[in-house]
């Protein structure tokens, strides 16, 4: 993305409550600000460690709860509840990160699915803690001094400064020897233990910094619904997160945020278009076009496209 | 100095090294030949850690290294390369050796989130390197293309520039010339001198015996997962049972 382009785009996003027409569109940009952090917080792991997460909606539900609870039950205020719930997410980040040290691909999946699993069992059955399935309503909306952020133009900055918060760690982290060391361990393990990357301390750190940030969508989540119940562990979410990363572009750092936008509004946009049968036949055609089309996603396409129109002597473009 | 005692590696029933024991001498050219499944590789895989050996010890500069992990054998500065060609294929020729310098940069997670005035000043130091790496091993015109992208040949040279940018005092090489022309295999011969003159110990395994004897100080003959000879390339050439179990037996088969 070129200089000019992110200041667009970042002059639009700020200025979006502005300019759109209702209440209800403001409330479609909340909801894809949450998903863009969780697919950040998916693509940290997925896109540059290679290693999937299937239960990615555990860390977001862990923070949810977490920090429903913290000031439901002991009427903490807000900003001391995220930390705590992010914190606690990627505490549970590194039991994971730990467990699957030897185990990758499939079985790191497996780990993640029953970790998802096993949590989601809790929040129902724990009923004196977290009410069951019938849930936590009245979840309160932050505050920030004397100003309260219960309106959704207040709430949408909340969730702009979550996205550009993660971006910035995540556009940090790739571009760092510790990107790099996350890379060489999806490219090739063998040859990065080699030069001395050290395989347990990359993915536990990938998988904490993953987890607390998906932590931090589920703390944005709970306190804009206000009600947190155990559908927070519904898989659809993850699957929706995963489609997100892998139809924007895994492994890059615009491409789930591509993908969280994009993924965000069209189910909204079909639903406007047409009724609920051909919404998600349309999806789902969509979906395996995108796929089809676009392997590697939206964001290594249109960089190779921009590459190709501008090339340089030193670098010709990647064959798609 | 690297010392292999008694090392030992079986795998079930199958003894695939049985009692190996040699020393490289700090600033050698040392070859270890043998015909195939002769433990050649088996013994560096033991050695850098990517097996764990059934008994024996290897250690450098009298401590342990039998029993670490790879990457602390490689902090230790004893790196290796792999016998089937192995780079960050998606990356490209830069990333490939910016990778491999790994412990030659220090920030750790908050300092990268800090994104003080030192990291950006580190990692122009690590860039600079990272060429002149490149241009050591010839690549210097290949730096942007994507390694998976390279001829075979210079896949190999990506590999020995990873490897050395990891800043090894000893140099393991499986088959560095395997799969390469005359005249690669010539360059490849060239550079490893140029790499020992920088002080490092060169350890190869290596089938072409024109290259072996070429450029081997030592020579250690391995068959059948034991050494049965050991000497400077001369007496190797010479040696009886050497031409017995390796040497008239690739001649009859060739």
């Amino acid at each position: 993305m070129t200089r000019a382009g992110g200041f667009i785009l970042a002059a639009a996003a700020l200025t979006l409550p502005l300019w759109l027409p209702s209440a209800y569109h403001l409330h479609v940009a909340i909801m894809a600000g949450i998903f863009a952090v969780l697919a950040m917080s998916l693509n940290l792991l997925l896109g540059y460690t290679g290693q999937l997460s299937l239960g990615h909606t555990a860390f977001f539900g862990i923070g949810a709860y977490t920090s429903a609870l913290l000031t439901l039950k002991l009427e903490w205020s807000f900003w001391p509840a995220l930390a705590t719930a992010a914190a606690l997410a990627g505490a549970a980040g590194f039991l994971i990160g730990r467990l699957a040290l030897k185990l990758r691909g499939a079985y790191f999946v497996l780990v993640t699915i029953s970790f998802a699993g096993v949590i989601a069992l809790v929040s129902v059955n724990w009923i004196e803690l977290t009410n069951g399935p019938l849930g936590l309503p009245g979840v309160p909306a932050p505050e920030l001094g004397s100003w309260s952020l219960r309106t959704k133009t207040a709430y949408y900055y909340l969730v702009l400064a979550s996205v550009g918060l993660s971006y910035l760690v995540c556009r940090r982290l790739v571009r760092s020897r510790i990107g790099r060391a996350l890379v060489a361990l999806r490219e090739n393990e063998p040859l990065a233990e080699s030069v001395g990357v050290d395989v347990t301390h990359y993915l536990v750190l990938a998988t904490v910094v993953s987890a607390a940030m998906a932590g931090l969508g589920g703390v944005l989540y709970a306190h804009y619904t206000r009600f947190v119940s155990p559908e927070v562990f519904l898989f659809t979410y993850t699957v929706t997160m995963v489609i997100m990363v892998v139809a924007g572009g895994k492994g890059t750092l615009a491409g789930p945020l591509v993908g969280a936008v994009l993924f965000t509004v069209l189910p909204e946009a079909l639903r406007a278009a047409t009724s609920w049968q051909w919404q998600m036949l349309a999806y789902g055609v969509l979906l395996v076009l995108l796929v089809f089309f676009l392997p590697r996603g939206i964001v290594p396409r249109l960089s190779a496209v921009v590459a190709a129109r501008r090339p340089e002597p030193a670098a010709p473009a990647p064959r798609a | 100095m690297l010392a292999v005692r008694d090392l030992a590696v079986r795998f079930g029933g199958v003894t695939a090294l049985e009692s190996v024991s040699f020393d490289v001498r700090v600033g050698s050219i040392t070859s270890v030949i043998g015909p195939n499944g002769a433990g050649k590789t088996t013994a560096f895989n033991a050695i850098t850690g990517y097996l764990r050996p059934s008994g024996g010890r290897v250690t450098y500069d009298g401590a342990a290294l039998t029993g670490l992990r790879p990457s602390a054998i490689a902090r230790r500065g004893v790196v290796r390369t792999f016998q089937k060609t192995s780079v960050f294929p998606a990356l490209s020729v830069e990333d490939n050796v910016l990778t491999g310098l790994h412990l030659r940069s220090t920030a750790g997670f908050f300092a990268v989130l800090a994104a003080r005035r030192r990291l950006a000043a580190e990692e122009r130091a690590l860039a600079a390197e990272a060429a002149a790496i490149i241009d050591f091993v010839g690549l210097g015109h290949r730096r942007r293309e994507v390694a998976s992208a390279l001829p075979y040949g210079e896949q190999r040279l990506v590999e020995l520039a990873v490897a050395l940018a990891a800043r090894p005092r000893v140099l393991l090489l499986d088959e560095p010339g395997a799969g390469m022309t005359g005249s690669e295999k010539t360059v490849v011969s060239g550079l490893i001198r140029r790499i020992r003159e920088q002080g490092v110990t060169v350890l190869l395994v290596e089938h072409d015996m024109r290259m072996v004897m070429g450029i081997s100080d030592t020579v250690i003959v391995l068959n059948g997962g034991r050494v049965i000879a050991e000497g400077a390339p001369a007496a190797i050439q010479a040696h009886p049972e050497v031409i017995r179990a390796y040497l008239g037996a690739s001649a009859a088969s060739a």
